[in-house]
Formats: C-alpha cells, structure tokens, sequence
C-alpha cells in the first residue's frame, strides 16, 4: 500500500522490513526521526538513545560482530564522533548486515557546520549510498543491509536535510524474516591489533576495488539519455532538482557515491558534448572524475555555500527563473527561548553580572541572542567545560573567576564529562553550570541517561548528577532552581569567587513538558512606568506597546518576570 | 491538477498537520505529493515554512520563488515574508493574528502596520480569524485545522476526501472538534 513518509521514517521502515534487530542513535536533526519511527513502529526491534554517536555505533558494531544486522544512525556532526569506530569497524568488518546513516545539513538549518560526510567514506574506505526521494530512502536502507554483508563492510547511508524532512510516496514491498548469523570466535578479523590490522588492511583495500567495479554495473547508478548536449551528474536531493530545471539535459544519476562508479560515468560522458556535476557542499565527485581524467565543470557553475535549489541549478546554467513578488523590509523572526524555559533565568543571571560564558550546544545557544546576549562561545558538543579550562589556564585564575562554562544535562553526558574530569585532574577552578531541564529539548523532547525513562517511556535508571560529581572529585556542588533568581545569582556569585572546580545544576523542567496550565501573567497598568526591565529577559510572551503587555495566548505563567520588575507591576491574572 | 502551496507560521502554530493533511487529500485523490516540513532550531519560535506539492511527477520538494499557486499563512507577517514565492495573482489564505518576533520586542524593530495592503496589492487574499472558529469549534489547537477549512474552498477535492484525510492525521480524540474547526473554516455557519 502506497504510503506518505517522510524519508528518515522510510529509512527506519526499510531497516525494518530488512530485519534489522539493534538500532542504536544519539539524536540530532536532521537524523532523530529514525531511531523515533523505530521506537514508534517497530516493537519487535532493540532500540536505544545512547549517550553518543560513538557508543551508538559500537554497540551497533558489537550486535554486528554478534551477528545480527544493526543500525546507528546521527547528524553529520555526531560521525565525527563516531568516527574512531568507524575507521576500524572498516578493518574489522561484519557478521550481520551494519549499516550507520549520517545526515548532512547543507544550508545549516540546524547545525553549527555544513561539512560534508562523503569523505569519510572515502577516507574510512566504506560504501556510501545516497537516496532522492523516500521510496529511495526505504529501498536504500534494505539494499545497505545486503551489501554490508555480501562486501563485509560497514555501509553509510547519506541523508540531507530536503530528503530527511520531506514526505514523499512509498511502496513498501514487505518483510524479510532475517536471522540472526553464528557466532564464531574469529581474533584475526575481530581484535585489531597491528598485525591483524596490518592483514586486514589489504582486506579493505581488495573489497574497494571490488566495491569500484561492481559500482560500474549497479543499478543502484544509473544514466538517464535525452538530449546530448549536456550530461549532469547529480545524486540525493540535487538530482531532483536538476530534473526540474534541466528536464531535457541527459543524467547520470548516482545512488552510491562512493566508490564512484567512474567507468559508467566515462561511458555517459562519452556520449554527452559536455558534462557537468551538480553537487552541494564540496567538489566530491568533481574531483574524483577530473582525477580519472574525465573532463567536467562543477563548482565552478554552483559554488561550495549551502544548498541547492531547482532555481539555484537553473540559474547556474543560465536559464530563466520566475520574476517574484519583490520582498518587503519587514522584522526578521529568528528562534528564541520559549515562554516559560529554565534557560531564560541562567542567562538573564549571567548577563545581569556580566560573565564570559563558555557556551554549549542545545537550546540554550540561543543564550547568544539579544536582549541576553550572554554566550560568548559555542562550538561543538562538551567544548562548553573544556573551552572554559582552556580559558583559565591562558589567563589565569582571575580569568576564571569571571567565567563559568553552561552545558545542557543531554550534552553534559555526551561529551561534557570528560571535561569535568579533566579540569579536577588538572586543578582548574572552573564553575560549571549544568542546564538541568530534564530532557533532550533542542533535537524535540528525548529521554536521555539523566531523565529516568529510556526510549520507549519506560522507566529506567536516572542518572543522579550530585553523586556523580562527587565521584569525579569535585567538593562543591550546588544544585539550585534558577528561578529563585536571588539564590541562583548568589550561588554563581560565590562559586565563581571559589579557587576551586565547583558545579551548580540549574533545576528546572523544559517549559514544555508541563502539563499543568498556569493563569498568565499581566501587567498592571497603573503600575507600568515603562522602564522596559521586563523586557531584557527576551521572553516573547511580553510585549512593548505604549504600555508593556503581556500576550495571554503566548504566556505559560512562569512568573519570572514579576520579581524582575522594579515596580511590582507584574502578577497573576486572579490575584487581581 | 497541479498546485504548490505554501504553508508558514511561527514555530509551534502547528503547520505541520496542515500540511500532512493536505498532503493526505491529495494522495487520495491520486496525485504524487511531496511536502518539505522543518524540524529543529527554527521550531522554537522561528519562522517556520512547509512546501506541499502535488500534481503529476512531483521532482523537487521545494517550492521556488514565484512559483507557489497559495500561501496558507498562521500569521500576518509570516504572510508577508513568503510573499515573493506566491506566483503573480496567486491566492493568500491569512490568519488574523500577529505574533511580535524578538527584534519588535526588544525595539530594535516595528510591526509594521500595513501587512495587509501589502499582500491584497499582490494576491488575492482571504482574512480568517481562525483562532475564533477553532474556539467555537471548542478547541483553540484546531486554529491549523480551520484555517485549512478556509484554503479548502481552493481546491477541487470532495468533503469526503477532505474528512478521511483529517481523520487519518488527527489524534483520535480530537477528530470530531476538527472536523468541526474544518466546517467553520470551510465557511459553514
Ligand atoms: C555531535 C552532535 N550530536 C548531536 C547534535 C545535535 N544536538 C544539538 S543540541 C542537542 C541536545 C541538547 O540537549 P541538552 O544538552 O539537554 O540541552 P537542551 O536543548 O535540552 O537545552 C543535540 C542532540 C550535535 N549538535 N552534535
């Protein structure tokens, strides 16, 4: 039966119908609707949120070795974590099907890069395919199982943003029943050490040529004739925007990127006058053809920023685009905290006493944007705790006394940890703040480690922060809810003017997990002298007209906003 | 029939059903479809903007510049920011409602007051104050269904289709609400 899909949930249906039995996954968008679907739909399936991208992927290695097809799947920054199994699962090979998916975010709609993943196939010598649509999307992820075990290889699956988040129409064509492989002991496949590795390494670069040749006949490629004056190479998304405005240009679609099937595309390009590869990001496949000395522009025509468009290809080739209506100088309307969030009281605290704040990755990056502006830095998961070490040891204690690290309860746990450990180790005098808001909140509400529910709403084992550091070896610890804005900016205060680590969780649920609804808050009128306090908390809910307002339908009742006002102009609807 | 339709809001309005269900009526009605959503940052009160597109063979799940035939917006000045993707004379379907961004809220910059000159100067436009419908309709999260109700005059689909679409998108609890929310839009009394 025909179904609407969006193509991270056909990826998860087309795992599942190859019988994948472990799935693994760190969230991250444009990724995390895959390992949801499975969690959603697919009760027979093992699955997880893991800590990381790293630990995704090895247990998704370790149920391969084990014999069953397994599955991790991440944003492309996540595989830069994960990429320390990925290069020597490449030696190691698999028993059952593994297949890693890595979403790339050309444009950067949610990410803080656009780097593009086809090189770590290339370097980690792995097959990589690339889907245009859902119904590729779900065909792809069946395909990747049966070619990571014909090839005893780790295969990637790129997506993008456009193919992630788009719904299109697929045809599931059924389940395989798939078994879970023997077992058997086998050191010289298995532990990588350097002389096995050394023997294995000849492995890999034997199945490449393998994988390279059979590229030439797959039809997972495929040269699409119409008129000869111009060939386009173009793979995912880009294809389809090439379809749409090029219709009668011949292509040559690639589905696996890497290896490039370079024998077929000298073939198309013989039989075109000219060839052009249409990609987004770097010159990938450019490169490799102009390397094999086929002929073709490229980068030269789109350029290496962001995505592509169907207008953006039309435009490159010169052809004509529809005149729109002319845009009008209108207010732009960038992300912000939501009514309600714990984050808004940190940042408004730390603004407030003018702090260098070593940021994180997660809702709280928006701690960067005016009216709190407090974010100084932010730059990949964990670098938060470890930037602010950095800091201190290049100017020393007094610097640090002026700084203090914030990192989400999710991030903390990827990767913010070690950091900890290595400031006590190395006798630093960080203050830490842990945004404790008891979720995974910027990638859309996951459980995570510290939030006592696993994947499936079922209760697990919360981790408990307070023990932890304790364990790790820091002697002060506060936890505090930082809407008790008097004793959240006391505890910053004096933690900051400590010689020594310390750590202050930040207690507070996301706004959007209550359930319970609060009366809004309003401003009284008579009370108003429009000194616009109210306003540097950046909450959307209180707006300025004449007099300060707060919009009814916008506003959750936090309250953070009555003791900011001097006047006492701020309350609860009923209590007036 | 071929249409490309603009769906945009600020971050959590809801666009997403909307276009599930329009993506849904058009599958029924045998169309190739593809919708391009956003997840992620800009969810958190951004500007927020869903391509539905269905006709014959649908390639790009984008919709370009001066190509839409529809824009269905949440709020007024979102209706304005997507106004260069409508095609001339296309058709605007708008929410009566304003959501101040940060930078008016902060006073780095105005509402402006003129949004809807703007948008009758390049499209047709219909006015919907779907918050009151979808409060009649006993429901204030329909606002997204009944503005649906409202573009739904645009269309050539049947109130059956329209129906079985809701009901496959909806939560269960709340198809009867929408279905209602859809009526009021659709201009029923
Ligand atoms: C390596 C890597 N993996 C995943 C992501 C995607 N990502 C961005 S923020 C975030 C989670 C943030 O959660 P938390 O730290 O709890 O903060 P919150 O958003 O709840 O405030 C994730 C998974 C990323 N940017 N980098």
């Amino acid at each position: 039966m025909k179904k609407l899909m969006l193509g991270n949930e056909a990826v998860a249906l087309g795992a599942a119908d190859a019988g994948v039995k472990v799935v693994s996954a760190y969230p991250g968008t444009p990724s995390t609707e895959i390992t949801e679907a499975i969690a959603k739909n697919e009760p027979d399936v093992y699955c997880e949120w893991a800590p990381n991208e790293k630990v995704a992927v090895e247990v998704a290695v370790g149920a391969s070795i084990a014999g069953a097809r397994a599955m991790a799947a991440m944003k492309h920054v996540g595989l830069n974590v994960a990429a320390d199994p990925l290069f020597t699962a490449a030696y190691t090979g698999v028993n059952g099907g593994l297949v890693l998916v890595v979403a790339d975010d050309p444009g950067m709609h949610s990410s803080q890069n656009e780097q593009d993943s086809r090189f770590y196939a290339r370097s980690a010598h792995v097959p990589m395919l690339e889907p245009a649509d859902s119904a590729e999307a779900y065909a792809f992820a069946k395909r990747a199982f049966a070619l990571s075990e014909e090839y005893d290889t780790p295969v990637l699956l790129r997506m993008t943003t456009r193919i992630a988040h788009s719904q299109s129409v697929v045809e599931p064509d059924g389940r395989t029943g798939q078994t879970v492989r023997p077992y058997v002991k086998d050191s010289d496949k298995y532990v990588m050490m350097p002389g096995q590795a050394r023997r294995r390494h000849l492995v890999v670069e034997a199945r490449e040529k393998r994988l390279a040749a059979d590229a030439d006949r797959s039809d997972l490629n495929r040269a699409e004739l119409r008129d000869r004056k111009l060939g386009v190479v173009a793979s995912g998304c880009v294809y389809q925007y090439v379809r749409e405005a090029l219709p009668t240009a011949s292509t040559f679609k690639l589905g696996m990127v890497y290896p490039l099937p370079v024998g077929a595309i000298r073939a198309f390009a013989a039989e075109v006058d000219e060839l052009v590869v249409v990609e987004e990001l770097e010159p990938f496949v450019e490169d490799a053809l102009k390397a094999a000395g086929i002929p073709c522009h490229g980068k030269e025509l789109t350029g290496l920023q962001g995505e592509l468009s169907a207008n953006a290809v039309a435009a490159a080739f010169g052809r004509p685009v529809a005149v729109p209506n002319a845009p009008s100088d209108i207010p732009a309307r960038p992300p912000v905290l939501c009514p309600g969030c714990p984050h808004r009281a940190v940042f408004y605290v730390l603004h407030k006493l003018g702090l260098t704040v070593m940021g994180d990755i997660g809702c709280y990056a928006l701690g960067a944007v005016p009216p709190l502006n407090a974010v100084d830095a932010c730059v990949c998961m964990g670098a938060g705790v470890s930037m602010a070490h950095g800091m201190e040891k290049a100017r020393g204690p007094e610097a640090a006394a002026r700084t203090v690290a914030v990192i989400g309860d999710s991030t903390f746990i990827h990767s913010g940890i070690t950091g900890l450990i290595n400031i006590v180790y190395n006798s630093g005098t960080s203050t830490i703040i842990i945004l404790d808001n008891s979720i995974t909140g910027m990638t859309g509400h996951q459980q995570n480690p510290s939030t006592g529910k696993d994947i499936r709403g079922n209760a697990a084992p919360a981790l408990d922060f307070v023990k932890l550091f304790e364990a790790v070896g820091v002697e002060h610890i506060r936890v505090v809810d930082p809407f008790d804005l008097p004793a959240f900016e006391a505890a910053v205060k004096e933690e900051t003017a400590r010689r020594t680590v310390s750590v202050i969780v930040a207690s507070r649920p996301c706004a959007l997990l209550s359930k319970k609804t609060e009366p809004p808050c309003v401003i009284s009128k008579d009370v108003c002298r429009r000194c616009g306090k109210c306003l540097k908390l950046g909450c959307p809910a209180i707006e300025k007209h004449d007099l300060m307002r707060i919009n009814p339908i916008l506003c959750v009742g936090c309250g953070l906003c009555a003791p900011v006002c001097p006047f006492g102009a701020i309350g609860k609807e009923e209590a007036r | 029939m071929k249409k490309d339709i603009i769906i945009c809001g600020v971050g959590g309005q809801g666009t997403l059903l909307t276009s599930r269900i329009l993506g849904h009526v058009a599958m029924s009605a045998g169309l190739d479809v593809k919708l391009s959503e956003v997840h992620g940052m800009s969810q958190r009160g951004g500007s927020v903007v869903t391509y539905v597109r269905m006709g014959d063979g649908i390639a790009s799940p984008l919709i370009e510049k001066g190509g839409a035939d529809m824009i269905i917006a949440f709020e007024e000045l979102e209706a304005v920011r997507y106004l260069p993707y409508l095609k001339k004379n296309g058709h605007v379907v708008v929410n009566t409602n304003r959501i101040l961004p940060m930078p008016v809220i902060t006073g780095a910059a105005a509402y402006p007051e003129n949004l809807m000159e703007i948008l009758t100067a390049a499209a047709e436009v219909t006015a919907v104050d779907a918050q009151a419908l979808a409060e009649k309709a006993g429901s204030v999260r329909s606002v997204n269904v009944a503005l649906l109700g409202a573009a739904a005059r645009q269309f050539s689909f049947t109130p059956q289709q329209w129906q079985e679409a809701i009901r496959s998108c909806v939560p269960a609890k709340t198809v009867e609400k929408n279905l209602l929310a859809f009526a009021y839009g659709n201009g029923e009394k």
